[in-house]
Formats: structure tokens, sequence, C-alpha cells
């Protein structure tokens, strides 16, 4: 689908832009919103440019840098930190080779630090995409990076 | 709907999926098709059972046979030996009370009103809530009483915010109603965001008819037309759920342009979050719809009056809306006699930490804290003993074992200058560092904080600072006073909650666990704040 269909299932004005700009980012192989993306979504909601950016730079879920195929949130709030988050952490951090905010060499990983994901009854949880992994331990985590790598 | 002779109700919530649910339910249709019993069996995927700490878990009604642990090979005896022969497989049955198992005698002493169909019905079918008793209380509202007569149920049961602040919904909701603006908006904060809370998602998932039931009635009682439910975005499925329901509700005209045939229209429309916890702040999620970034505004003027586009707007919790159905269907007597003079009702909390069984349960309101720890949570593991409890998620209060008594709701813990906010409980044993969590608490308001005001922006990452220090064993007394007198700045001057309640988690860990502060004084560092420190040194440099 094109980008200008994707804006037309959204209504032309400002309350409609989250939506539009999750869906824009979606389109993208980087998970990241363009410069054009932002344009065209000014344009399409009837907002200025400088507004369109304030938002998409405001809320953690966008990005406006490229991130990888896979993008895995790691939960850092503190029943996971009670739980052991760090210990994940670190593991993640050994087998992927980059640091928080990073993207891995092959592209295939972005690591992020997120709040709290709604799942504390499994923690210490992550996200990859949008499966929830929870009781995450250094083999688990392995397993999973493993999983992702063999394309689920 | 199809009758069938058993339905096999299924928990599917995030325990469940770690556990390998998908194959159990594979096994259950597979084992179903091959004997036969398609049309006489329904294997439904429902809401958490309520039932924590045994693996995946499985109903079979009407017969009332609760199973516990099941792996795929348990789901063909189950089937082979329960519903083909009609014998229940003991070895696997949840231990109860009762021969035949109502839902009350597996999760024990709770009173579920918000939860009643959670893990009972299938929340994908409308039919199965209206069966419930669902959409009666709608039916009745807006085809036998004035708009009037709705708001005064909802007053007189004296149900009070469920968000955290504990406002009366029927005060708030009168201000709406009279406000000179005739055009008026209904808004289901969704948008749940505390560290350790997560009983908003397991109602929409689970039963998400009484929300938008909830915001019909709210929508009748104020005078409104449109009603929008803004859910946090990483709640994927809370999100398609809702939608779901939303057109269930639309094709039976219980939603939409003529409300159960009348004059009453109300449209309801999902929105997703981008990721910002200040947005669970009311004013800083109506600037979100908008389109906007989520900054607070100033109050006054409160959404009540200055909303959505300026216009008055109920703002209310998913909590507090699925209150509403069963306040309006069974009265406020009823609802009265449940929980507290001051705070009636019931209160879902989500149980965490060092304890055995965590999870969700619903409680009436005045329980103490030392039943849902030791009760409902199964208390600590074997060996270990309590240190205190964080109430209230991270902007709540760490509380020392000597306030297990207190009683959950707003006014009890008011008193001791705690919150009941968004009702997480996290149960720390001694094995945690308070030192350690309140650093993990002021990380996560250092990187939530949106940065509009400067009390806020830069009292957390001062207090992060301070709190590191202590941590490493590089302060002192001053210290601490320090980061009271910070936090109290940020109380007065912060312009949301956000800033203003980092004062709470703060003063209650110092008030609380003074000698395990003063042994961070100068001395070496904890092993667990060791372990923090040198984690967040290797990312020093990347340190937001």
């Amino acid at each position: 689908m094109t980008k200008e269909a994707i804006a037309a299932q959204h209504p032309r004005s400002p309350e409609a832009l989250l939506a539009l700009l999750h869906d824009l980012q979606l389109a993208n192989a980087g998970h990241h919103l363009t410069e054009a993306d932002l344009v065209l979504a000014a344009a399409h909601v009837g907002l200025p440019l400088s507004a369109v950016h304030d938002a998409a730079t405001f809320y953690s879920m966008f990005s406006l840098r490229p991130r990888g195929r896979h993008i895995i949130r790691l939960c850092d709030s503190p029943n996971c930190h009670l739980a052991g988050a760090w210990s994940a952490l670190d593991e993640l951090r050994r087998l992927l080779g980059v640091d928080i905010g990073e993207t891995t060499e092959d592209g295939a990983f972005t690591l992020e630090l997120t709040s709290c994901l709604g799942a504390c009854g499994v923690a210490p949880v992550m996200m990859v995409d949008d499966e929830v992994v929870g009781n995450l331990t250094p083999e688990r985590v392995r397993e999973t990076l493993v999983r992702y790598r063999e394309g689920r | 709907m199809r009758l069938a002779r058993a339905h096999v109700l299924v928990g599917v919530d995030d325990e469940a999926r770690l556990a390998g649910v998908d194959g159990v339910l594979s096994a259950l249709r597979t084992a179903v098709a091959e004997l036969g019993l398609e049309s006489e069996v329904q294997v439904i995927e429902t809401g958490s059972l309520g039932v924590s700490g045994h693996g995946i878990v499985l109903a079979v009604q009407p017969d009332g046979v609760y199973y516990a642990h099941v792996t795929p090979a348990d789901a063909r005896t189950i089937v082979e030996e329960h519903l083909l022969k009609g014998r229940p497989v003991a070895r696997l049955r949840l231990p109860t009370t009762a021969p035949v198992a109502r839902p009350a005698d597996v999760l024990g002493r709770q009173t579920r009103v918000v939860l009643a169909n959670c893990g009972i019905i299938d929340p994908e079918s409308i039919e199965e809530y209206i069966a419930q008793g669902g959409y009666e209380a709608l039916g009745t509202a807006v085809t036998e009483l004035a708009p009037e007569a709705v708001l005064d149920l909802v007053k007189r049961s004296g149900l009070r915010g469920r968000g955290g602040a504990g406002f009366p919904t029927g005060i708030k909701w009168s201000a709406v109603r009279t406000a000179a603006d005739p055009e008026r908006y209904v808004v289901c904060n969704a948008d749940e965001g505390e560290p350790g809370t997560f009983k908003d998602r397991l109602i929409l998932e689970g039963d998400p008819h009484k929300l938008l039931e909830g915001m019909a009635l709210a929508g009748y009682a104020v005078g409104a037309h449109v009603g929008i439910v803004y859910i946090r975005g990483e709640y994927g499925l809370s999100i398609a759920r809702t939608q779901r329901a939303i057109a269930q509700a639309e094709a039976l005209g219980i939603l939409g342009d003529r409300v159960f045939d009348t004059d009453f229209a109300f449209r309801i429309e999902v929105r997703p979050g981008a990721g910002a916890y200040v947005c669970g702040e009311e004013t800083a999620l109506l600037e979100s719809l908008e389109g906007k970034r989520g900054w607070p505004r100033m109050k006054p003027p409160y959404p009540v009056t200055h909303g959505l586009w300026g216009k008055p707007t109920v703002v209310n919790n998913v909590e507090t809306l699925a209150n509403v159905p069963d306040i309006v269907r069974h009265g406020p007597a009823w609802y009265r006699a449940l929980g507290t003079a001051t705070c009636p009702g019931t209160k879902v909390y989500t149980i965490l930490g060092n304890v055995r069984y965590s999870g969700l349960v619903e409680v009436e309101m005045g329980t103490p804290l030392r039943a849902l720890i030791y009760e409902l949570g199964g208390g600590l593991l074997p060996g270990r003993s309590l240190k205190g409890v964080l109430v209230g998620g991270a902007a709540g209060a760490f509380l020392p074992t000597s306030e297990l008594d207190v009683r959950l709701d707003f006014d009890s813990l008011a008193e001791r200058a705690a919150a009941l906010g968004s009702g997480a409980v996290l149960v720390l044993d001694e094995s945690a560092c308070v030192v350690d969590m309140l650093s993990s608490v002021l990380r996560f308001f250092r990187h939530e904080s949106c940065g509009q005001c400067a009390p806020c922006r830069s009292g957390t990452d001062v207090l992060v600072r301070l709190v590191s220090a202590l941590q490493c064993g590089q302060a002192d007394d001053r210290t601490l006073n320090q980061m009271v007198s910070i936090v109290d700045a940020m109380r007065a001057a912060s312009l949301c909650p956000l800033g203003q309640s980092v004062a709470l988690p703060v003063r209650t860990a110092v008030a609380g666990f003074r000698d395990e502060f003063a042994a961070h004084l100068g001395g070496p560092p904890c092993a667990r704040c060791e372990a923090t420190a040198v984690a967040r040194g290797v990312r020093a440099t990347t340190d937001r």
C-alpha cells in the first residue's frame, strides 16, 4: 500500500495524528518515520510540520532513526528490576554486541529500554516486536534471540 | 450462539502463554474433533481465570470443574475422560473445598464485581456478555430512566474514581452534565502505564463490553454522544478486543445512532497511545488525543468544563467505568453494602514481587494489606521474611512491616500519608534493598518526566544523582535531607501529579526504612546496590 493510501484511511483531522504515525512507521522496514512521512502526515491532518515533529519525537514508540527488523524493549521499572531485569540486560548486550538504543550490525535487532509493559505477573519482561516474553533468564534471552534469528 | 453441552474455558493470559497455552488449546481442539464432540463441546479462550501460580488453568462448565497445570497430553485425557465419558480427572483438579466448584470457591475471598465475567465468558462474544446480564442496565436506563436519574444512582452509590485520586465520580459527572456547552465527551483513560499495574489490560481483554456499557451509561447521564477509549499503544490485544466489541454492539443497535431504538445516540472509538507515562494524566491524555505531544495543561480550568477540544469532558479510568453497569443494575444500596462507608465497592489489585502467587485480585475496599499478601498472594516463599511493601505503583508508598494492618482504601491510606494509587502491591522480602528499589523508582520518573516544568525535569535528574551516590556509599546525612527537600519542592511546584507524586515513595522510604538508609551512608555499597551500580556503570554513556 502506498503511503498516500495509508493516509487516506485516516480522517483529515489532528486527532488522527498518532494513529496515522503508527501506520506510517509500520510500513517502513526500519520501523521508523522518515521526513517524507512527517510531511505527508502534516499535510493530511492539517498541522504544521513542527507540530508533527514535536509529537513524533515525544512518544517512545516512534523513532526518526531507522531501527532493526526486530525491536527488543526490555522493561526497566521497579517490578522487573526486583525480579532481575539487569541480568537479562547484561545478556542482551553481550549477545547483541550493542548498547541501549543501538541496532546490531546486521540490522536484525534494536535494543531499547522501556517503562512498564503491563505484564508484571511474569517479570522480568521484554517485548520483541509485539510478542511479550516474560520470566526472563539469561537462557530464555538466548533462546528468544535464536528463535528470531531463525525467523520465528 | 451455538448451544453446547459443555464449555471448556481456557484462561489465556501472560502466565498461560508462557506456560504453553497454545499447545494445550490445539490439543484440546484436536481431541474434541477426533472424538466427534465438536457439536457438543465448545473450547473457549477467555481472560485470566483469576488463579495464579497454577500454570495453565481451565474450567469445564457447567460442571464447575477446574483443572490446573494442564499439559497438552493432559488436555487429551480431559477430553477422553471428562467430556466423553463424564468422569472428571481427579489428579488434575484444582483443590477446592466444594465438590462442584463455583468460581468463588476457586478464587477464595475475592468479591468480584468488575472482574465478575473475566475468565467466565468469551470476551469476543457479545452474546455471552448479554447472557450474564450485560447491557441490561443500559437498556433499562435509556428506555425507563431520565439521565438525571442515572446520574443520581451513581452519586448515591458513592463510587470514587479508580485511577488513583479517588475523586467522587458522581460529582465529576454532575459538573459535565451542568456545563453550558452541549457538545460533551466521555473519555476512558486506558493508558495504563503505572509500573506494577495491569488490571485495566485484563479488564479490556477479559470483558470489554463491561467498559463499553459503563461508557454509554456515562454518556447518557451527562448528555454526551461520543466516547473515546485511549488505550496505550503497547496493548495490542486490548485494542483489538475493544474494537471488536464496539463493532458487535453497533451491529445489535446497542451502540450507535439509536441506542436500544431510542433517540439516544452514542458512538465509541478506540485511539492508541504511543508510549508516554505522562499521558495517563488526564489533561496530557487530552492533548495527546488532539494530536499533540502529551504535555499536561494547567488546571483549572478542569476537563469537566474545558476538556477535549475545550468541551466538557468526563475522563474516567477503565475500572471506574466498569463499576457503573452493576451500580445501575443492582442499585446504590447494593453497592454501598460493599467496602467501607466512605469508599464503597471493590478494588482490583495486582500482587507482585516476592509472593507465592502473583496476579490479579478483586476484594472489597477496606481489606487489610496483610490479608492481600498472606491470604490472596499465598504469603512469601518458604523461609523468607517480609521487609516491606510498595503500595500504589512507582508513585506509591513504601510501607514497613509495622503497617501491614493498614486497610486498603483511599481514606485509610491517606491517614498514613500513603495512597491507593493504581492498586499495585509490590512485596519485598529481605533479599531486596529499599535504596536500590528507590533508585529504580527514581530512574523511572526521570525517564517519564515530560520536561515541561523545571521542578520535575530537574528534580528527577538531581534525585537520580543523589540516590546513585547513596548506592555507591558516597553520601552522607545531608544527602537524605536534600532528597526530602527536593521532593517537597517538587510536590509544591510541579505542574502535574507526575512531579508531585515523587514525594510519596521518597518520603515513605526514608521514613520507614531509616536503618537501611543509614547503612548506605559512607559505608561500602550493599551487594544489591553494587550490582545495579556496575550495570549502570557499563551504560554510563547512554544513561538517559
